[in-house]
């Protein structure tokens, strides 16, 4: 099995997926923290669906290099989905469900009316659960990746006080005069990128399995926001790592696969957290 | 010049007021009650003061010095009830304005953590997980954050709501404590007993509004009506 997995090494379509695989699951654990306990579990979800949607329409318009549609799209949408958190009359998640589904729903219907290509299933169940497009990375896609991946972490790592405040109390930091807002939106678009960036690894219906079970299982068991933070990166890593190793030695699809990982790996976190207390 | 003043305040949200016509002034080490009915709008005040929200009518004018930060101690959120922070993460995060140009935390910040965090009796839960604490250490652990914030002038939304009574009575000392020593204190309250002990200044708000001394207000007619209501 290893001889095997060494001649696979050879190639760099491998090596290409395990490094964007494993930056992606890095970047989404970071701010699943976040996400998680400002309740905003879902966002993943919404805005891949978005994502969906704005693929769609990119396709639909013919366009060379999708990202230019998809990537603002997506961004503006986590601005609203973000900013709708407080104080509207339209709450988080029932704004989240409306866009998440109504985005879904004009996708796959854009994509059968403007249909270009033969399979309109296949396609959109490619879109869905990724398809095999992380084995078929070029190099140009490999750097972007790097350097989306790069600068995210930078700024996780330099706005990390600032991301607990606003996500431990919004209020207080608000009152002792934090610009909440400006750090609201920062983490909305980062939050796009990264779901723009990961629908190529576990397509758009499983994003949200990226973000939120590191997350999850890093609170099952550690109890200061460090190393919760720390243990979801590490822990993301790892089970992108195992399942992109499994995937293409057992021949399954790699997105369905990361996230069976991930699910083993909150199980084992669960019962380690139950035992610890 | 005062701390504090509100002139003509008026309160609401979605275009619609609450209340009007508040008027009142803090001067440095005073310890105002904020009484009144529930419903009265005495929460909707303190996130007007706080500039959570925004005033429909009048002026809020603060004293230059305080750079508008007031140490504030909220009522705890739903998100904080398993939201998994050290004790000294949540403290330090009343660091976050002292220098808004530094995006990390300096040497000075952690002393004045370590330094708060005695003051308010909780050095051995330092390490210790906030949501593993009692409500009683939580509230000592929020008020260690808002004096890292200042030590001019601290706003408390109901500090002692769901604590059982021997906490509740530490938790007034404890706040007393900080106003003998000179800190400005604005506190929301439902308990007007307590409020007769500690307060030197009651703002009563509701259908009329009063505000004055705890004297005045002991011998004014709204005072006592509301005292005698809790008396029973």
């Amino acid at each position: 099995m290893l001889e095997k997995l060494m001649l696979y090494m050879e190639f760099p379509f491998v090596r290409y997926a395990l490094i964007v695989g494993v930056l992606i699951a890095l970047c989404s654990s970071l701010l699943g923290v976040t996400l998680v306990l400002k309740r905003f579990s879902f966002i993943g979800d919404g805005l891949s669906h978005v994502a969906f949607g704005a693929l769609a329409i990119a396709s639909v318009l013919k366009v060379s290099n999708d990202m230019i549609v998809v990537m603002p799209i997506t961004v503006i949408s986590a601005i609203l989905l973000l900013r709708t958190g407080q104080n509207t009359k339209i709450k988080g998640d029932a704004a989240i469900a409306m866009i998440s589904v109504g985005a879904l729903g004009f996708g796959y219907l854009l994509m059968n009316i403007f249909s270009t290509s033969s399979n309109v299933s296949g396609d959109v169940c490619s879109t869905l659960f990724g398809s095999t497009s992380i084995l078929t990375l070029t190099l140009p896609e490999v750097i972007l990746c790097v350097v989306l991946s790069v600068a995210v972490l930078i700024i996780f790592i330099l706005f990390y006080n600032k991301i607990f405040d606003v996500t431990f109390d919004e209020n207080f930091a608000r009152a002792v005069g934090t610009n909440v807002s400006a750090y609201n939106l920062m983490i909305a678009v980062i939050i796009a990128v990264i779901i723009v960036l990961a629908m190529n690894l576990v397509g758009s219906l499983l994003i949200s399995a990226l973000i939120i079970f590191p997350a999850l299982s890093a609170m099952r068991i550690f109890k200061s926001f460090k190393s919760v933070t720390v243990f979801s990166a590490i822990f993301s890593i790892v089970c992108a790592f195992l399942g992109i190793i499994v995937s293409i030695l057992a021949g399954t699809p790699v997105g369905s696969t990361i996230v069976a990982v991930d699910v083993a790996g909150f199980a084992i976190s669960f019962i380690v957290g139950a035992i610890k207390k | 010049m005062s701390q504090l003043e509100c002139k003509d305040l008026a309160l609401g949200y979605d275009g619609v007021s609450i209340l009007e016509n508040i008027n009142f002034k803090v001067e440095k080490g005073d310890y105002l009650c904020i009484v009144g009915e529930n419903g009265a709008g005495k929460s909707t005040l303190i996130k007007t003061v706080l500039g959570l929200q925004k005033p429909m009518g009048g002026e809020i004018i603060f004293d230059p010095s305080l750079k508008n930060t007031i140490g504030y101690l909220p009522q705890q959120t739903i998100v904080q009830k398993d939201f998994p922070a050290s004790v000294k993460e949540v403290v330090i995060s009343g660091c976050q304005v002292r220098d808004k140009r530094k995006l990390f935390y300096t040497k000075e910040d952690k002393a004045l953590v370590k330094e708060n965090i005695e003051k308010m009796g909780i050095k051995d839960l330092r390490n210790r997980s906030y949501r593993e604490l009692s409500g009683g250490q939580q509230q000592r652990v929020l008020l260690a954050r808002a004096l890292c914030a200042t030590k001019e002038i601290l706003l408390l939304d109901e500090p002692v709501a769901g604590l059982d009574p021997m906490v509740t009575a530490d938790m007034y000392s404890l706040i007393d404590g900080l106003n003998k020593e000179g800190v400005t204190i604005i506190m929301i309250s439902h308990d007007i007993q307590a409020a007769m002990n500690y307060a030197t200044h009651i703002l009563h708000i509701g259908n009329k509004t009063f505000f004055g001394t705890k004297e005045e207000y002991k011998n004014s007619k709204i005072g006592k009506g509301f005292i005698m209501q809790y008396e029973d």
